[in-house]
């Protein structure tokens, strides 16, 4: 990997980091267009649970992870606050740069062609 | 965009965990050849950046939000195979670390958003890439259609499980219908920040446009034998 390309990648990571850091505390919280639709036909209260109606979102059960340290986008005893979520989100880019970056970098062609 | 556990039921969620299995094992196989000393960090920055931005969601109706899924943007900087690859690693490790999209809906959700997003952003990025030029403008064009399109597919995808392994008697006409429409807002916002970040990367390094430096050979080679 050449220093150029580097440079590249670091400007990259830091462009991440700072959206899912620091831009991530101010996205909306509707749900999402999956979510919204999974949600029609029923009644929701001011939280977002279900108070009556028929829907897709009233088949869902709860995730098998849910009690995991960043469940949910931030940091479990940090509360949900900007600071929290993007904390959390800077953890995730590190996360997937390294994972993927690492496999991808593992099962790479060795020699260039030409 | 993301599945929850209990959604579609576990005979469907199943299947679709095979055929994900099955279409990520054929990435890696073809994405190998694409995959050199200059790709495969810059995948990594791909993955990381998808992952980043799907934290953003931005509203498209009232009490309604979206996020960039990134099938076609990954499509244009990566290439397909490496690609569908990148959404995959960000749904992996959304499920496992975030809770976020189901455990047992993971061979679903990797199916619409990384196999279909991407499979469909990429067939729309081949197409209009013959037509449109090969600069920053025309990679951004073609980043911002085929995003739109690749999101209404992947919604689809959620269309066609829900058919399958649904377990509420709901129109089916209905949800797809309401699916495609506020996924094609959704698609729009997506457009816009696929079409941001190529002409970003195309203006600084071109060279590093998977979907560029594929197509730009074969204009330099008709002129050259023009001039010949």
């Amino acid at each position: 990997m050449n220093k150029r390309l580097g440079w590249f990648l670091a400007g990259g990571l830091l462009v991440a980091i700072l959206l899912a850091g620091v831009v991530s505390g101010f996205a909306s919280s509707s749900p999402d267009g999956l979510d919204a639709t999974a949600l029609r036909g029923c009644t929701t209260d001011a939280g977002g649970e279900i108070t009556g109606g028929t829907c897709i979102a009233q088949q869902e059960k709860d995730h098998q992870l849910g009690g995991g340290p960043l469940a949910g986008y931030g940091i479990r005893g940090l509360g949900d606050g900007r600071l929290s979520t993007g904390l959390a989100g800077i953890l995730g880019v590190v996360v997937v740069f390294a994972v993927s970056g690492g496999a991808f970098w593992l099962v790479r062609r060795r020699k260039p062609v030409g | 965009m993301h599945i929850a556990n209990g959604i579609v039921d576990a005979r469907t969620s199943a299947a679709f965990a095979i055929v994900s299995l099955v279409a990520l094992g054929f990435c890696v196989m073809r994405g190998r050849a694409d995959l050199d000393d200059r790709l495969a960090p810059m995948a990594g920055l791909v993955a990381a950046f998808i992952f980043a931005v799907q934290m953003l969601n931005f509203q498209v109706l009232p009490g309604v939000s979206g996020h960039l899924l990134g099938g076609a943007l990954a499509a244009v900087l990566v290439g397909p195979w490496v690609g569908a690859l990148c959404v995959a690693t960000v749904l992996i490790v959304q499920c496992l670390l975030f809770a976020d999209g189901g455990l047992t809906a993971l061979g679903l959700n990797i199916f619409n958003m990384a196999i279909l997003g991407t499979a469909a952003g990429y067939l729309v990025v081949a197409g209009l890439l013959r037509l449109l030029p090969g600069t920053a403008s025309g990679a951004a064009t073609t980043a911002f259609i085929a995003s739109v399109i690749s999101v209404v597919v992947a919604s689809q995808g959620f269309v066609l499980e829900y058919a399958m392994g649904g377990t509420t008697e709901l129109s089916l006409g209905t949800i797809a219908a309401t699916m495609a429409g506020v996924h094609t807002l959704i698609g729009i916002g997506e457009g816009l920040i696929a079409a941001t970040t190529v002409a970003t990367v195309a203006k600084v390094r071109p060279d590093l446009v998977y979907a560029l430096r594929r197509f730009r050979t074969a204009p330099a080679a008709a002129t050259e034998a023009v001039a010949a």
